[in-house]
């Protein structure tokens, strides 16, 4: 087991913050000469801020010696993915058209991270408006996979995922729309929680797709993204889709969720296709909740084959509509060439935007045009009221569902970047709970025998994140996984 | 329902507002078709009588109280204006 301190998890951390062990400014120059270190190979970070980090630090110091922490985070390194804005920093969403934004106010979930005393730390790299699955698609650089370098990381949090797993912060946040949080936790060996839809407030995230987009935690550990989400979660009336409930202590609750649960096994996520390496690692981990006392019954998501073409309508319906705002007028990047007025909106947004936004910009432009609204659109918002009611059907037999998170594991760069439709096709076991609202966690459940991390993912009903989180902690109490980390 | 295969890229450039170069317009001309292709598979389903989803929780009509709240300072909502002067955005004319 790796001792050092930026391995360690937050928890224990926190321990030692109190217990006057160490300093949260320790703590912060040791992710920082970790990035140093290792960052100019990984690439997960688009800037940082190393001055403020460290006055955060010094703060959250001055509360420890005064015996008054703000949470169970309290000092403790959090990097966020480059669109959640926090005041003062950049906020490129990982393209040319705001490479020069400052955000001018705090995002929800930045400053609830504030108010529990979390140390921010940098600004992670990510797919150019989080639309990718490799992070290739970032205008700035892409990320390598902390276990093999020329290995993608995953996308669209590439960045979150990487150097969660690097050592180079302790926890990150990420953003999940079709599966940008748990499809590179399960690629760099790290777990990462997407919320029910409505569990986070999504103020000050920039927008891809509002009915389907979510922030959530990324960390080495269930414990560690608990205590994260516990966080963040929660209503909040600058975000209108943000939904009341009442809120359980996850950290405690995790031990409680223990055997004698029906989980079920979607027959469509285990069909040619999926690696054999990730099958195999998914039936050893339903034959470890068999064994410790769970039913696991075969269910059927008749609709999955739907999922993915009906999400490719919605998703880039609603980003072509939210990126109409890029126009090259009241902030970013304004085109030179430009000559009119009119001419700023066409130059600007082909200068500012990449290859993939623009595709997807203008295959929702399509969809939505009056000759294709009724059989694009408007069908795939019939087709997803179906695979809604698919989901509800078996969750009324079942507390959860177990599945793979993608159909192979990292893949080298490159590979896929030039084949739109093959990349999208990384993201076939994730949509679904964004189509439907429900949570979805990642976490470590094997490696490849090329010693490539491999994923599993537990889905589970809408606000029913504890259930999830319990389960998952019950798998990774009983396996080393979160104790691995890469030869870096 | 969906044999609609013509794509008109220099339509969709318009109603985007978006510029695309020679080699990259044919490019993403070439992609979305065969995306479009991908996408056909929704036909199969029988939507008879399905209401749409827009969203997935029954939230209707989300209100508050207009009450005024904490909100950016002039400065700070030009602050990341490509061009200001005197409080406003510049622009080029609109009007002749």
């Amino acid at each position: 087991m790796d001792d050092r301190i930026f391995f360690k998890p937050a928890h224990q951390l926190f321990a030692m913050l109190s217990g006057r062990e160490i300093s949260s400014v320790e703590l912060a120059k040791a992710v920082i000469e970790r990035t140093k270190q290792v960052d100019r190979e990984i690439g997960a970070f688009l800037s940082f801020d190393e001055a403020k980090t460290l006055k955060e630090a010094e703060e959250s110091d001055a509360r420890h010696k005064s015996g008054r922490p703000l949470s169970p985070l309290d000092g403790i390194p959090v990097g966020l993915k480059d669109l959640i804005a926090e005041k003062g920093q950049p906020l490129t969403c990982g393209s040319r058209i705001l490479e020069n934004f400052i955000s001018p106010y705090d995002a929800t979930v930045t400053e609830r991270l504030r108010a529990a005393g979390c140390v921010l730390w940098g600004r992670l790299n990510m797919d150019e408006f989080a639309m990718g699955s490799s992070n290739e698609n970032s205008a700035y650089k892409p990320v390598s996979n902390p276990w093999n370098l020329s290995c993608v990381p995953g996308g669209s949090s590439g960045g979150s995922a990487a150097s969660v797993a690097a050592g180079e912060t302790i926890l990150a946040l990420g953003s999940d729309t079709g599966g940008s949080i748990r499809q590179p936790a399960a690629f760099c060996g790290i777990c990462g929680l997407k919320p029910s839809y409505g569990a986070v407030s999504r103020y000050g995230l920039v927008a891809f797709a509002s009915s389907l987009d979510q922030i959530g935690p990324m960390g080495r550990s269930v414990e560690d993204i608990a205590a994260l989400f516990q966080v963040i979660v929660g209503v909040d009336r600058k975000d209108s889709s943000s939904f009341p409930f009442s809120l359980p202590d996850y950290s405690a609750e995790l031990p409680k969720f223990k055997s004698l649960k029906k989980l079920g096994v979607p027959v469509e996520y285990f069909q040619d296709g999926l690696d054999p390496e990730i099958r195999e690692a998914l039936e050893r981990a339903i034959e470890f909740y068999r064994s410790a006392g769970h039913e696991i019954v075969e269910v059927s998501l008749e609709m999955t084959k739907y999922v993915m073409p009906a999400y490719y309508v919605i998703a880039t319906a609603e980003a072509s509509s939210n990126l109409a705002r890029f126009d090259g007028v009241r902030y970013g990047l304004r085109s030179k060439a430009a000559k009119n007025a009119i001419d700023i909106f066409f130059k600007t947004r082909e200068e500012g935007f990449g290859e993939e936004v623009k595709r997807r910009i203008m295959l929702g432009t399509y969809v939505l045009s009056s000759e294709n609204f009724d059989s694009y659109y408007r069908r795939a918002q019939k087709v997803r009221t179906l695979i809604r009611n698919d989901f509800m059907r078996v969750f009324d037999e079942v507390n959860a569902i177990i599945a793979p998170v993608t159909p192979t594991v990292a893949f080298e760069l490159g590979k896929k970047k030039f084949d739109p439709l093959q990349m999208y096709l990384c993201d076939i076991f994730t949509v679904q709970a964004n189509m439907v609202g429900a949570c979805a966690i990642s976490i470590p459940c094997g490696m490849s025998s090329g010693n490539l991390p491999i994923g599993m993912q537990i889905l589970g009903k809408p606000f029913k994140e504890h259930e999830i989180l319990s389960l998952a902690y019950e798998f990774e109490s009983a396996h080393g996984y979160k104790d691995l980390h890469p030869n870096i | 329902m969906m044999e609609e295969k013509h794509l008109n890229i220099e339509h969709l450039m318009t109603l985007a507002r978006i510029e695309l170069g020679g080699s990259e317009r044919i490019k993403i001309a070439d992609s979305l078709r065969e995306i479009l292709d991908y996408l056909e598979k929704l036909s199969e389903v029988d939507i008879e009588e399905v209401e749409e989803s827009a969203h997935v929780f029954p939230l209707y009509n989300v209100l508050r109280d207009d009450l005024v709240g904490p909100m950016l300072s002039v400065e700070e909502a030009l602050m990341n204006a490509p061009e200001q002067r005197d409080n406003q955005f510049i622009v080029p004319k609109v009007v002749e």
